[in-house]
């Protein structure tokens, strides 16, 4: 079975974005970026497929600016066997890289595609089910236990109020929730021996997609600040204090 | 102009979570039909076509559809999305499951969790974990949004007097089906509807923390109990109580942080609650820069008697 894993180069999430000045977009210059940590749990659920002997191949799959090469980089150090680049120095929408997605599914033909349930940056949360659109696999989203078991699996997701199972026909789309698994840490070796396996370069047109934008930023500001609270020094003061601004009886 | 909502029911109910998404479609303006979809729809046409500001109630009663599975309720959604010229969904598992399914099937581009109307194709949504706002224009002909409960006034129950339209589901889905809901219990109020909310983080140190400090007093508020992160992955309560990026985006009155540190992520998740308290040992925890009113001490001490003394 062939595995296809989608990843994102996205700012390291513990950095505090900051909003520039001329309300334009997040100021991304010297910032940190890694891998969309959604993303490392799909990579991660992958090899494990693979250890397990479920998987034959692992093929991960970026989309964004030549510096992606590093995020695949990091997937290959995991234990992913090779990776495609799809290059666009311009951001792409997630209809856009389901589009990509799809014709790349349809040509290396995976029985499982694994993708984060949504980036850090933008927070969309549409990549995986739009390719379930195009593609018409069915989709398990927010997973957090993956079940292959002959011809389908068998998707536990995280919902409002619980977990719920879902079986899918395979070739399946699952989008990974925090979950599902703990991603393990490339080795230096490992990190060595990812520099000489198989990277594709690949622009969006040689899919034939477009990926121009439907969506127009017209602004991005900060959120409104909250206004400085006040420290207690006992619960009595806290009790007082929660009345005296009503919110408590 | 037309909007479509998916409605999401329960028990005969009508969801809160539908009833601010219908908040939302009322600032759009417009006609406002309401969907149900599943075996169950029928029994909850009689309280959706009584909310105010929805014009139509369509009933797909088909059993294919319970669960809300998207293989099949996506191909209906956007069959039906022909005559409509705004989707809406909430932004709940259920609608951010099925939505972006709808998008791609009219190859238009989705507009995630907003947060503001501005007019009907420009929209206010928070991106990087709410650290900033992006005000978008979408340039698609039809525009398939998901809403952020929180941020909209609930459409009001009684006001309303729809007409109720049966549709033909027309479902054929052979590609998944429904295992088993495995479903946290809870006579609490629901996390993301409550106006109260007591939260607790890895420093409880137990599950059994929670039960014997956060939620004596959470029941004394009538609140709901929350977690960060931390504590949901050390495995004190179930995941559906994490508040955060990742989990529940809630906006209570009253949110009470307890041994919460407030990590990005955290943050938020809770950060446009009316009034927010932090229960802290540590007074250099970033939770304290959002706090309203924070409290510096040992939470195994000072629980008890906030308790008794409210």
């Amino acid at each position: 079975m062939k595995v296809l894993v989608a990843v994102k180069r996205v700012i390291d999430y513990n950095v505090k974005p900051r909003v520039k000045m001329d309300g334009t977009g997040v100021d991304l210059a010297n910032v940190k970026m890694s891998m969309n940590p959604f993303d490392e749990i799909a990579v991660e659920e992958a090899i494990r497929l693979k250890e397990k002997g479920g998987a034959t191949e692992v093929v991960v799959v970026s989309i964004g600016p030549a510096k992606a090469q590093e995020t695949l980089r990091t997937a290959l150090a995991m234990g992913a066997d090779r990776a495609i680049l799809v290059t666009s120095e311009t951001d792409v929408e997630p209809l856009a890289v389901a589009k990509i997605l799809a014709k790349i599914a349809e040509e290396e033909q995976p029985q499982l595609v694994l993708v984060g349930k949504q980036a850090i940056d933008d927070d969309s949360s549409q990549v995986g089910q739009m390719l379930g659109a195009l593609t018409g696999y069915p989709q398990g989203t927010f997973a957090s236990k993956v079940d292959v078991a002959g011809d389908s699996v068998n998707v536990t997701r995280e919902v409002d109020g619980g977990l719920e199972t879902v079986a899918l026909r395979l070739p399946a789309i699952v989008t990974t929730d925090l979950r599902l698994n703990e991603p393990r840490y490339a080795s230096l070796p490992n990190i060595m021996k990812a520099k000489s396996k198989p990277l594709a370069t690949k622009s969006p047109a040689d899919y034939g997609v477009d990926i121009a934008p439907r969506l127009e930023t017209l602004k991005v500001a900060e959120p409104s600040k909250r206004s400085a609270g006040v420290k207690v020094g006992s619960v009595d003061e806290l009790v007082a204090k929660l009345k005296s601004i009503g919110a408590v009886a | 102009m037309t909007i479509l909502v998916l409605g999401e029911q329960h028990g005969g109910k009508v969801k809160d979570s539908t009833l601010a998404t219908l908040g939302a479609a009322a600032q759009i303006g417009g006609d406002v039909h309401l969907l149900l979809i599943g075996s169950e729809a029928s029994g909850a046409a009689d309280d959706a076509k009584s909310i105010a500001g929805v014009s139509r109630v369509l009933v797909a009663a088909d059993a294919a559809l319970d669960h809300e599975l998207a293989e099949a309720a996506a191909p209906l959604i956007a069959r039906l999305g022909a005559d409509y010229d705004h989707l809406l969904f909430s932004s709940t598992t259920t609608g951010r499951n099925i939505a972006p399914r709808v998008a791609a099937l009219l190859d238009l581009a989705q507009v995630s969790d907003i947060i503001a109307v501005e007019g009907p194709d420009t929209f206010q949504r928070p991106i990087y974990a709410g650290n900033a706002i992006a005000t978008v224009r979408s340039t698609d002909a039809k525009k398939v949004i998901t809403v952020r409960g929180t941020a909209f006034t609930k459409a009001e129950r009684g006001a309303g007097s729809a007409e109720v339209q049966s549709v033909d589901a027309g479902v054929n889905n052979d590609k998944s089906s429904f295992v088993s809901m495995d479903a946290s219990e809870s006579e609490r109020p629901e996390l993301t509807s409550a106006k109260i909310i007591v939260s607790g983080g890895r420093a409880l140190g137990s599950g059994d923390a929670f039960h014997q400090y956060i939620e004596p007093l959470a029941d004394k508020l009538g609140a709901a109990v929350g977690a960060s992160r931390a504590a949901v992955d050390a495995g004190y309560v179930p995941n559906d109580y994490q508040v955060g990026q990742t989990g529940k985006i809630v906006a209570p009155e009253l949110y009470v942080a307890i041994g919460i540190s407030g990590a990005i992520q955290h943050l938020a998740g809770m950060k446009d609650s009316k009034v927010i308290v932090a229960i802290n040992k540590d007074e250099e925890a970033p939770i304290f820069q959002v706090a309203d009113v924070g409290l510096v001490g040992d939470l195994f001490k000072i629980l008890p008697e906030l308790t008794e003394k409210l």
